[in-house]
């Protein structure tokens, strides 16, 4: 793959006045994951450009979190390579995610024992550094560095919507504030590409409305999105470009007008029809 | 330490409402014979209290043919029948709280009554006055669990404090003034429960305390407190710390409970090391002690004991920094390998690797002169603070005109330990590192994908927690003045994990607590020596049934386990039945 860096050119940094495409921040090309025989990934390519809301959907069981699960370094692939901003990624989840890749679970993953609060101070991770001597000794740099911290925290937790409280522990919260608690969390990692499992499942219409409103307010924050959905139409009028995949392939990639149009999306869907 | 899977727990509640429906049909009171049994109960107890409870004298202590007195273990009703009473003014609210108090009447009546037949060779040495005392007490049990049984059945749980409710404090003040009585009156009844001498007696003093302190529990008197500590915290250390310097001054140069408590002091500091690794990253380290154990050896053999095979002497504050280091680096490469992998594979390697350190001690004879062991270990010298002798620890002293034995040195000297891993605990724990340990026990896979390296962080865990106890090792070896392979059992290390468990995973008094049950009691109770193991294990699966979360649990720990039904029902573990393979979470089947 010579080819990788030519979005991420100068050409597009400075590319104020022509046509030029946003670069591109995430790209992953050929990416292979076999189960056993299962071939869960088939060689799927994949690019998401700065700003971007991009949609993956698909059937049950086309690979859509494994391909995340991939992305993230939970799943080693067995072929292929992840970049970001040109940059090969090491596959693993605590690299992905200093690199600049979060992401939010299928099933929810908090940290079920621990307040909000804190739940997303564990996402700050990344942008802390203070280390056992420091905790110890608690100068002035570590409260500087855990004052600002919990200030980001709240910050976060203000963004989506949820108010800390000190004598709450995560698993208490609702359901859909659960979600949101999960994309504060993502969030406070500062990624640059974001990335959704299922952001909306269980969810009802408000709360579906509300997620969409959320999701467009972090790509106004100038961090790229892809969203695992299966409520069509939460994706159609959300993403930008939606990429489908089917039994670990690529089957299509495009507008969500020309998705819809794609007869084999609807095959895929809908099975062949019988004419 | 996964939480019991909720499948069971549903089966037992199930068999539980069958038998106590069967019971309720049989034994239900109406509304005025529940007082009529109640007072009369309680009239029968108060007789007993002062009535003869052994037909002849045969040594039972406490003088338990006299009547007219309430002497032995019959004291120890009258706190209780005090509260029972005050009870039946707050019915129905007080009614959990009555079948507790009630209950721990009958633990103290059928505790002595069989003491005494069994001391005295039959019922026959049984007098009138043990039987009502039973009589008594079962009559109260009834006439509040029928009150029990009324509330279940149709009226709202409206005295029952479920989670925590908010919680009214008087003025800061009253706060102060309230810690400032409370503590030193703690001091009064550890001092006053040390010298209980006799185990019948002493046993129906734990009977009235933890009857009692189930009951207040069940008022919501000790969410009362633990809010009241919260706030006056600083004062209540300060206080607490003073009333544990204070303690050797009421001994009078006796230095046998203080040899104790330095034990309890050593293991509490081991706790919490423990208490890292196990409470806060969520590790099960079945060898702890082993690294306990490299302490007391390094510190044996750096300090030229008359029993020594290297003979060098090493200022201790040197050696308390190697033996920790030892420890911690022979902690690094035990886990560096096994951390890597999840679940259970760390358990079952640090439960080799301590039987590895015990047989090696006990065969390498040219380093720790195998199983005789290091003895002869020197008392501790330190540069002294007043003068250009230095204080040596096996003197005795005497400190405003109060003569100090010799153990109180040590004494104090744990107390500095304690507080050196109290702060290094709650420092750390409550920092980035901390925080990402924590996050390592909830959800590696999350805590992962947030940025946490969770290799790294389990090891620095596991290592700090090592080299804790290396550090608690040195101090034990100059204590206990001699270091052999048998003092490094499994059972310690079990005893350890136990006691971090059952004072309360992730907090600092639930360690001192834990280690206090496992080190102290079995001092008071040596006439139960033989069955000190089986008790521990019954006392470990009652804890476990009634009180999951520890005597002095973390405060989110206890919510976790109260709300695990609704937690399921709320579908936190929802799965949607998609393909995601990293689920390593067991529970989802006894979710659905």
């Amino acid at each position: 793959m010579k080819s990788v860096d030519s979005d991420f050119s100068p050409s597009s940094l400075s590319g104020l006045a022509g046509n030029f495409p946003p670069r591109v921040l995430l790209r992953a090309s050929g990416l292979t994951v076999r189960f056993g025989g299962l071939l869960a990934l088939d060689a799927v390519d994949f690019e998401v450009r700065e700003g971007e809301i991009v949609g993956l959907i698909g059937p049950n069981g086309a690979g859509k979190t494994t391909f995340f699960n991939c992305l993230t370094g939970l799943v080693m692939p067995d072929e292929g390579e992840v970049r970001y901003k040109g940059q090969l990624l090491v596959l693993r989840p605590y690299k992905v995610a200093e690199a600049g890749l979060a992401r939010t679970f299928q099933n929810i993953r908090l940290f079920p024992n621990m307040t909000p609060l804190e739940n997303v101070l564990v996402g700050r991770h990344c942008h802390t550094k203070e280390g056992v001597w420091s905790a110890l000794w608690r100068g002035k740099r570590f409260r500087e560095a855990e004052a600002s911290a919990r200030m980001a925290a709240a910050e976060f937790l203000d963004f989506v919507g949820l108010v800390p409280d000190e004598d709450l522990s995560a698993h208490s919260l609702s359901y859909g504030d659960q979600r949101r608690l999960e994309i504060a969390r993502a969030l406070a990692c500062e990624p640059g590409v974001l990335l959704l499992d299922e952001p909306t499942a269980g969810m009802n219409p408000r709360e579906t409305q509300a997620m969409l409103e959320l999701v467009q307010r972090i790509r106004d924050r100038g961090v790229a999105v892809v969203v695992i959905e299966h409520d069509m139409r939460f994706i159609f009028s959300l993403c930008d470009r939606i990429v489908v995949l089917d039994s670990g392939c690529k089957l299509s990639e495009g507008t969500s007008v020309e998705v819809r149009k794609d007869p084999r999306v609807i095959e895929a869907y809908l099975g062949i029809s019988p004419e | 330490m996964t939480p019991v899977p909720p499948s069971a727990s549903h089966l037992t509640s199930r068999h539980k409402t069958n038998w106590s429906e069967m019971w309720r049909s049989v034994l239900r009171l109406s509304g005025r014979w529940r007082f009529v049994l109640g007072i009369a109960g309680a009239l029968f107890v108060w007789t007993a209290a002062f009535s003869p409870w052994a037909s002849f004298a045969f040594g039972y202590p406490g003088k338990m043919t006299l009547s007219g007195f309430p002497g032995g273990a019959r004291v120890y009703l009258l706190p209780l029948l005090l509260l029972v009473s005050l009870l039946f003014f707050t019915l129905p609210v007080g009614a959990t709280a009555g079948v507790r108090a009630a209950l721990g009447l009958l633990f103290i009546a059928g505790y002595n009554f069989i003491a005494i037949s069994w001391e005295g060779d039959g019922v026959d040495a049984v007098a009138w006055g043990a039987w009502i005392a039973l009589l008594g007490s079962l009559l109260l049990l009834w006439a509040f669990a029928s009150f029990l049984w009324e509330e279940a059945d149709g009226r709202s749980l409206s005295g029952q404090t479920a989670g925590h409710t908010a919680v009214k404090l008087p003025d800061p003040i009253w706060q102060m003034l309230l810690v400032f009585g409370g503590v030193p009156a703690l001091l009064i009844c550890f001092v006053y429960a040390l010298d209980v001498e006799e185990s019948s007696r002493f046993v129906s003093l734990i009977c009235c305390l933890g009857a009692g302190s189930a009951a207040l529990s069940s008022l919501g008197f000790f969410n009362w407190t633990s809010e009241l500590l919260a706030r006056q915290r600083t004062f209540a250390v300060i206080l607490l710390l003073i009333a544990a310097l204070v303690f050797p001054f009421t001994q009078d140069g006796n230095g046998y409970w203080l040899r104790v408590l330095i034990s309890v002091g050593v293991f509490a500091s081991a706790a919490i090391g423990l208490n890292i690794v196990v409470g806060l990253t969520g590790l099960l380290d079945l060898g702890y002690i082993a690294f306990f154990g490299i302490g007391a050896y390094v510190s044996a053999l750096l300090s030229d004991a008359d029993f020594t095979t290297v003979h060098v002497r090493v200022p201790f504050l040197l050696v308390l920094l190697i033996g920790a280091t030892v420890a911690g680096l022979v902690g690094i490469f035990v886990g560096a390998p096994t951390l890597r992998l999840r679940g259970d594979y760390l358990a079952i390697v640090t439960l080799g690797f301590g039987e590895i350190f015990r047989i090696t001690m006990n065969n390498w004879n040219g380093l720790t002169r195998g199983p005789n062991g290091i003895a002869g270990i020197s008392d501790l010298e330190i540069p002294s603070l007043f003068g250009s002798t230095p204080l040596n620890f096996g003197d005795a002293h005497e400190v405003f005109g109060v003569s100090l034995p010799n153990f109180a040195n040590y004494y104090f000297l744990c107390i500095f330990l304690f507080i050196g891993m109290a702060i290094l605990f709650s420092r750390l724990g409550n920092s980035r590192i901390g925080r990402a340990w924590m996050a390592i026990r909830e959800d590696e896979i999350a805590a992962s994908s947030m940025g946490v390296n969770p290799v790294r962080f389990k090891l620095l865990s596991f290592a700090l927690g090592a080299s804790m106890a290396g550090a608690a090792g040195t101090v034990s070896a100059h204590v206990t003045q001699q270091v052999s392979p048998d003092s490094f059992t499994f059972m310690e290390s079990i005893l350890l994990l136990a006691a971090v468990v059952l004072g309360g995973m992730g907090t600092i008094p639930g360690a001192l607590l834990g280690a206090g049950v496992f080190y102290l009691l079995p001092e008071k109770l040596r006439a139960f020596q033989d069955v000190r193991m089986l008790m521990f294990g019954a006392a470990l699966i009652i804890m476990m049934r009634y009180r999951p979360e520890g005597l002095i649990p973390n405060r989110r720990r206890k919510a976790e386990f109260r709300e695990e039904k609704s937690r399921f029902s709320a579908g936190f573990l929802k799965g949607t039945g998609e393909l995601d393979l990293m689920q390593q979470n067991p529970v989802q089947e006894g979710g659905t």
